[in-house]
């Protein structure tokens, strides 16, 4: 059943990534920032070094493992931050409505009229360069889609009979909310949420690669490629591994997001495809 | 329709403005200014007082409300205002980068739906075939790819190895320039188009009105052009115009990597040397772009599907 | 019997696929319906009537599968045709019309237009004589402007209207049978009648038989001449219609025909309150061991728990399926 086929490949890849990230310093076998050893700089994949090493002579792969983390927690974490946005404004928007309720619809589309890179651009711009800068940027820039679903699912939840009942019981606006509105739409929630940290994890990487991401020498993967380039003639192997490497994390998040998309979200109210 | 069209083009208008006075907001509190980008990466080992002249002269030292009076006023004469860096109108600047971007951009998106709607077309009228498991998982794999890291190994495999294509840069403008960029950024559109093609497609075939066209003796064949292919049109190009926003923004990222001279690679330069002007209106043009397509691809759709114009 | 039938069904069988497991939805059903006749079929929701005319027409799709079973039209055997052929007798040996004519028609082409395609499809008419003849179909069907009318989209149509259009798509190659599935529960009660008498008129007109489908036992027995009840699958009991009310054999029919209410006169004589049927239809995996009706019986008795009935043949060509039926 490819249901099922979408669900465990995905959790694999993505199971792997964090077991690689979390066990990376006992799995790593140099210290991936300081172990720089010009006398091995571009050495191919072989013998000590299994994924090669780069320019400054560290080892690739203990920096991919420890990328991992960095990617990890970017995905996460800005996630995070986005869907709690999203959910807060949108729900709140379709419950009370109004004035409020057009505040953040022209709020939604004026986010949504910049690519969210180039928002994201801007604002690690202004920001000085950093973990924290990353996950202020991608998390407040990725939220609409979330905020629109919920703004949805709250209109059209907010006038069944069951909110009716607990506004007649006395309950305050922000219990029903949360009590009665918002485990109706978790599970669309969930799988905007996930493919969301694929997303992210793209999005760290690229910007990491334009230079305004995580700066080296740390081992981001989107930064691990942005010095693969200059060595493409010399030394290509630098390149493979950390795209391979944002490549299974990815693929993993979205296999996962749609296997989840089939058991949570069937009618696809969290967007097609 | 004339009126559908004046409607949609009118509401673009407040969130032009909104977003220019959000792009203001953002990059007056920005912190370290251009000029002390002059010296060497935020070293600062500038004179403070050299500083302070720069600035005065750049108008960076006025008041915050003062500098968005002038913001308005030039941005109103459709003036953006002077780069800090090469004293050009930035108008000027932009206008230089802007061609190449359409062209990338443009090129990438018609890779996307040239490749993209057919194939999920077909992986659709065979749900479940080697070809729709094949290309349904190309498309996620695609959807996967970081463009830069897929820009690398096209640029490694045909370019250096094996000589066919140039390795980056715009060339003399020839076909043989923007083919890999083109590629690296369109695979993710086309990914994402051949998903949503065959979701719409299999849920058409599925409704209720294409019962009935079978229930009239309709062969399939017959029911895909007479009744399948409009109604998955109206679908296909909302989807197209979505990418296109995508595809514009990350066209950041492939141009940067090609060493392709468009908006994308100017706006992430200008941000390493905080050039602010530039900075800015790089990205109002790109949201002007952006909403450009989205207007046209609405006023598409309401062309091809009678039941918009009239809601 | 004076004619042979038009249309001849015999132990129709359709399965319905759930996992791995095989369930028969549908099954021994047989009725025949003459040339010209109104055929009614009756039964709650779920008991497999609109199943069993998708099946006639070969319309079925995965997970249902004809599984067994003829269907003859005019003496021709066609329920194992092959795709081309089954397709030359949709249209114009045999249409149907469907419950919800809001999504049934397609949104984004002019109703004369799909009046057309019938002719240009079966009669290898031009386009533009199809959409001459077409608006001639649309005052058939008694709308008013047809000529502005064929220019419209379905949704600027009301419900009423857009069933008209599709009877005069189903009928406008003059079919021998009409497959009418529910064609006015979607619709208000005071153009329900309208829409039963027109496609009375026109199939009377036309000489088209009309298997006519519904949940409603009072429609069904004004408009066929002959009716067929049917229960979790299963036809039980086949009447003429006026017999049906006066005195039904089968105890669903029984319970049918009293959960009705009565209005008028007839509600001074009887109950006040509305007599229903105890228990729930059940579902296709869990159809009951022997009688399928039997846990909703009043009359059951340890030979239904045990014995399903086979069909019993009633006085006027009728037949019931019961232990203890009359």
């Amino acid at each position: 059943m490819r249901i099922g086929a979408n669900l465990v490949i995905g959790g694999t890849l993505f199971a792997l990534v964090v077991i690689a990230g979390v066990l990376a310093p006992w799995l790593a076998h140099t210290d991936p920032v300081m172990d720089a050893n010009l006398m091995n700089a571009e050495e191919p994949p072989g013998g000590a070094f299994w994924f090669g090493t780069d320019a400054q002579g560290r080892d690739i792969y203990s920096r991919v493992l420890y990328g991992a983390r960095i990617s990890l927690t970017v995905g996460i974490v800005s996630q995070l931050i986005n869907t709690v946005i999203g959910v807060c404004l949108g729900l709140s928007a379709g419950y009370w409505g109004g004035w409020w309720d057009d505040f953040v619809s022209g709020l939604t589309n004026l986010v949504l009229a910049i690519p969210s890179l180039i928002f994201a651009l801007a604002l690690m711009a202004i920001l000085t360069p950093g973990l924290t800068s990353l996950l202020i940027a991608l998390g407040l820039t990725n939220w609409s889609f979330t905020c629109r679903l919920a703004r949805a699912s709250a209109l059209s939840l907010k006038s069944q009979g069951y909110v009716q009942a607990a506004k007649v019981l006395g309950y305050g606006d922000v219990r029903i909310m949360v009590t009665q509105l918002l485990p109706n739409m978790l599970g669309p929630i969930i799988v905007i949420g996930t493919l969301g940290m694929g997303g992210a994890v793209l999005a760290e990487a690229a910007l990491s690669f334009l230079g305004l991401g995580i700066r080296p020498p740390f081992p981001s993967w989107g930064s691990m490629l942005s010095d693969a380039r200059d060595q493409i003639t010399t030394a290509p192997w630098i390149s493979i591994f950390p795209g391979l490497a944002i490549f299974i994390t990815v693929l993993g998040l979205n296999l996962l997001g749609d296997g989840l998309r089939d058991i949570l979200d069937p009618q696809g109210r969290a967007g097609k495809a | 329709m004339f009126a559908f069209l004046l409607r949609r083009v009118l509401q673009t208008v407040p969130i032009i403005l909104a977003v220019a006075l959000l792009i203001f907001v953002l990059f007056s509190v920005i912190p370290g200014t251009f000029a002390s980008s002059l010296g060497d990466d935020g070293r600062n080992v500038m004179d403070a007082q050299v500083i302070e002249r720069v600035n005065r002269q750049l108008g960076l030292g006025d008041p915050l409300h003062v500098r968005f009076g002038n913001y308005v006023l030039q941005l109103a004469s459709l003036d953006l205002g002077t780069s800090f860096r090469t004293r050009q109108p930035v108008t000027a600047v932009l206008a230089a980068r802007m061609w190449p971007t359409l062209q990338l951009c443009f090129a990438a998106m018609v890779i996307a739906i040239v490749l993209g709607v057919p194939l999920g077309f077909v992986a659709a009228l065979k749900p479940g075939s080697l070809i729709d498991t094949l290309s349904m998982v190309g498309a996620v794999s695609g959807l996967s790819l970081p463009k830069f890291w897929l820009g690398l190994l096209l640029m490694y495999l045909f370019a250096l190895k094996l000589g066919w294509l140039p390795s980056f840069g715009y060339g003399d403008g020839g076909l043989r320039y923007i083919v890999l960029p083109a590629i690296a950024l369109g695979v993710a559109p086309l990914a994402l188009l051949a998903r949503t093609t065959r979701a719409a497609v299999l849920e058409i075939l599925n409704a209720d009105f294409v019962r009935t066209a079978r229930s009239k003796g309709m062969s399939e064949r017959q029911v895909v052009h007479w009744h399948l292919a409009r109604n998955a049109l109206v679908i296909v190009l909302t989807t197209v115009g979505l990418q296109f926003g995508s595809v514009i923004g990350q066209a950041v990222i492939v141009e940067k990597l090609f060493a392709w001279p468009g908006l994308g690679s100017l706006l992430v330069d200008s941000v390493s040397l905080r050039d602010i002007p530039v900075v800015q209106g790089s990205i109002l043009v790109i949201v002007l772009f952006f909403l450009f397509v989205n207007t046209l691809v609405d006023v598409l759709c309401a062309l091809i599907d009678p039941r918009i114009k009239y809601s | 019997m004076s004619a042979a039938p038009l249309l001849q069904v015999d132990d129709l069988r359709i399965d319905l696929a759930l996992g791995d497991e095989r369930f028969a939805a549908v099954q021994d059903v047989s009725f025949s319906i003459g040339r010209g006749e109104t055929f009614g079929l009756v039964g709650e929701s779920g008991c497999g009537k609109s199943i069993t005319a998708l099946a006639l027409i070969g319309l079925l799709r995965p997970p249902l599968r004809l599984a067994g079973g003829t269907v003859r039209l005019d003496g021709r055997e066609i329920q194992s045709l092959r795709a081309a052929e089954m397709r030359r007798l949709r249209g114009k040996r045999i249409s149907m019309i469907f419950q919800e004519p809001m999504t049934a028609l397609n949104p984004v082409s002019p109703v004369g237009r799909q009046i057309a395609e019938m002719f240009v499809l079966h009669e290898g008419a031009t386009w533009q004589e199809a959409e001459r003849r077409a608006v001639e179909a649309l005052a058939s069907v008694r709308v008013a402007a047809p000529e502005r009318r064929a220019k419209d989209y379905p949704h600027q149509l009301s419900g009423g209207m857009r069933q008209r259009v599709m009877i005069a798509i189903a009928l406008a190659c003059s079919p021998d049978l009409l497959l009418a599935d529910e064609p006015t529960t979607a619709l208000d009660v005071t153009v329900q009648a309208e829409i039963l008498d027109l496609v009375r008129d026109l199939c009377a007109a036309k000489g088209t038989a009309v298997l006519m489908i519904s949940h409603d036992l009072g429609l069904i027995a004004n408009a066929c001449r002959r009716v067929g009840v049917m229960y979790a699958g299963r036809i039980v009991e086949t009447r003429a219609a006026e017999e049906v009310f006066r005195a039904p054999s089968h105890p669903y029919t029984s319970g049918l025909v009293a959960s009705l209410p009565l209005l008028g006169a007839r509600a001074k004589e009887g109950r006040r309150r509305l007599k229903e049927i105890a228990g729930v239809v059940p579902s296709v995996a869990g159809f009951p061991h022997g009688c399928r009706f039997h846990p909703r019986c009043g009359r059951a008795s340890d030979l239904c728990r045990e014995d399903d009935p086979g069909p019993t043949p009633l006085p006027g060509d009728g037949l019931v399926r019961c232990h203890h039926h009359g």
